[in-house]
C-alpha cells in the first residue's frame, strides 16, 4: 500500500504508551501495519497510514488507543 | 426434537433457518434445470429437508446432523446463477437485497474439531468465502449484517460483539464444536471486541487474515497470519471492479443534472428555444458523460498514477486531461470560446466531485482526511458549476 497515501497529519490516532500492556492485538488487527511491538510495548511506526477504522480501539484491552474521526 | 427446531416449527415465518428462503421463488433449484414438463420423475435428494413455504437454496449441497440439529453444508463451487448475480450486484443491481440467511453452515466435511469461520450475510461475501477455502472443512457462522460486507458492517457496528455473541448462542455453537474458538476476519475487528466476546460467550476470538484466499495457509500454519495477510491491498483489479457501482451511484445524480442541462441549453436570444435545448443540450450532456467517466471510472482505475494525495485534485487533473484530448470537439460543439470554457469547467468540476466521492470506496482514506478535503473542495466544485452554467447561458446570446 506504499503507493496509496492519503492526506498527512490528519488522523486522530492517539496511543498512550503508559497504559499499553503489550498484548500486541493492535498489531494484529490494524490493516495498515501502523503499530509494531518494541520491547513489549506497542509503538506507532506509520502514523500517516492510519485510516481511523477503529479496529485497534475496539480491541485494546486497556483502552490505550483512541481515534475520534468527525462525520467523514 | 431440540429447542431450535421447536422455535422454527411454532413460527415458521418469523424464524428463517440458514439454507432456507421464504421469499425468492426464483432460486428454487429445479426452476433453472431444463427438462420436459411431464417427463420422468425428478429425484430430490434433499426431499427430507424440504418444508412447506420454504425453498432450499441452490448453494446447499446436503445437511449434516450435529448436536444442535441439522446444519446445511454448502458447495464450494459457484454455479452460473451465482456468477451472474455477482456481476449484477457489482453493477449495483439489487445490491442492498443480496443476502443469505444468518446462522450456522458447514463446508466440506466439518466435525466437532473443525474451525468456525465468522462472516457477513452479504451473499457476495458468503460466495467469496465458500469458493476461496480450497479443501478446508469448516463451520461458517454467518452474522446478520443486513446484507453488508464484513468491513463496512463492522464500521456500522452491525458486524459486532453483540451480534457475534447472539449468533453463537442462537446456533448452539457449543453443541456443534468441541473447542471454544471462532475465527473472525481481521477486517471485522473494527466492530468486535475480542475480550468482550470471550467474557459474554466463552468463545475466544482469533483474528484471521484480511483475505479469504489466505485462510487455508493461515490454518495450516497454526492460525498464524504473516504480515502480508494482515494488510489490505488496492490493486488495479480491486479498483476496477468498484467502478460500475460508482457509475451506478453517479447516474442517479446525472439524470437530474441532464434535465437541468437541457433546460439551461434552451435559454437564448428568443428566451427559450426547443431547438437550442436539443442541440446545445446534447453537447452539454456529452460534457457530463465525459466528467462521469473521468471521475468515476478513470480516476479510480488510474488512482496511484495521478499526482496529488487529494482525490478532488486527482479528479481535476484527469478531467483537465480529458478536456485537452477532446478540445477540438468541444470548440466545434460549443461554437464559441465562452461556450467551450463553460464545457471545460463543467467537465473538470464533475470529474473532481466524483473523484472525491470515491474516497468512500477506498481502503485507505481516513474520515478526518475526507472531511478536510470536502470542506476545501466542495465550495470550489459548486462555484465552478455555477460559473460554468453562467458562461453556458451567456454563450448562447
Amino acid at each position: 500500500m506504499e503507493d496509496f497515501r492519503y492526506l498527512a497529519d490528519v488522523a486522530t490516532l492517539v496511543l498512550d504508551e503508559q497504559k499499553c500492556i503489550g498484548c500486541g492485538l493492535c498489531t494484529q488487527v490494524c490493516p495498515h501495519a501502523v503499530f509494531e511491538m518494541h520491547e513489549n510495548k506497542a509503538v506507532i511506526i506509520d502514523f500517516n497510514a492510519c485510516m481511523e477504522c477503529g479496529a485497534c480501539v475496539s480491541n485494546c484491552p486497556v483502552d490505550a488507543v483512541s481515534v475520534c474521526p468527525g462525520v467523514g | 426434537m431440540n429447542k431450535k427446531q421447536k422455535i422454527q416449527d411454532s413460527d415458521p415465518f418469523q424464524k428463517k433457518g440458514p439454507g432456507l428462503s421464504t421469499c425468492n421463488v426464483q432460486i428454487l433449484p429445479d426452476m433453472h434445470m431444463p427438462g420436459p414438463a411431464c417427463g420422468p420423475e425428478v429425484t430430490r435428494p434433499l426431499a427430507a429437508n424440504e418444508k412447506p413455504g420454504y425453498a432450499l437454496c441452490p448453494y446447499v449441497d446436503h445437511f449434516i446432523d450435529t448436536g444442535a440439529g441439522p446444519v446445511p453444508v454448502v458447495r464450494r463451487e459457484l454455479d452460473r446463477w451465482d456468477r451472474l448475480s455477482t456481476i449484477a450486484v457489482r453493477c449495483g443491481i439489487r445490491r442492498h437485497r443480496y443476502t443469505v440467511s444468518p446462522g450456522l453452515y458447514g463446508i466440506g466435511s466439518p466435525d466437532p474439531d473443525s474451525e468456525v469461520l465468522v462472516t457477513a450475510n452479504f451473499k457476495l461475501t458468503f460466495d467469496h468465502l465458500r469458493s476461496s477455502l480450497g479443501r478446508v472443512s469448516a463451520w461458517i457462522l454467518v452474522l446478520d449484517t443486513r446484507g453488508v460486507n464484513v468491513w463496512c458492517a463492522a464500521g456500522k457496528k452491525t458486524f459486532s460483539t453483540r451480534e457475534l455473541v447472539n449468533r453463537i448462542q442462537e446456533s448452539f455453537l457449543e453443541k456443534v464444536v468441541a473447542h471454544k474458538r471462532v475465527i473472525v476476519p481481521q477486517l471485522g475487528a473494527t466492530g468486535v471486541s475480542a475480550r468482550e466476546v470471550r467474557e459474554l460467550s466463552g468463545f475466544r476470538v482469533v483474528y484471521g487474515p484480511v483475505r479469504a484466499c489466505d485462510i487455508p495457509a493461515f490454518l495450516t500454519s497454526g492460525r498464524k497470519a504473516d504480515k502480508s495477510m494482515r494488510q489490505v491491498t488496492f490493486s488495479l483489479f480491486e479498483r476496477f471492479v468498484l467502478t460500475p457501482v460508482e457509475l451506478h451511484g453517479a447516474l442517479k445524480m446525472a439524470g437530474a443534472a441532464a434535465l437541468v442541462l437541457f433546460v439551461l441549453s434552451g435559454i437564448g436570444p428568443g428566451i427559450f428555444s426547443f431547438h437550442g435545448a436539443w442541440e446545445r443540450g446534447l453537447i452539454s450532456l456529452s460534457a457530463l458523460v465525459t466528467g462521469l467517466v473521468s471521475g468515476a471510472v478513470l480516476t479510480p482505475v488510474l488512482l496511484p498514477y495521478i499526482p496529488s494525495k487529494k482525490f478532488a485534485v486527482k479528479g481535476i487533473l484527469l478531467g483537465s486531461l480529458c478536456t485537452l484530448l477532446l478540445l477540438p470537439f468541444l470548440l466545434k460543439g460549443a461554437g464559441s470560446m465562452t461556450g467551450a470554457a463553460a464545457l471545460i469547467i463543467f467537465i473538470v468540476m464533475v470529474s473532481s466531485h466524483l473523484a472525491m466521492n470515491f474516497t468512500g470506496a477506498t481502503p485507505f482514506t481516513s474520515p478526518s482526511g475526507v472531511e478536510k478535503e470536502m470542506k476545501q473542495y466542495l465550495p470550489v466544485q459548486l462555484a465552478g458549476v455555477l460559473v460554468s452554467a453562467g458562461l453556458w447561458i451567456y454563450s448562447a446570446f
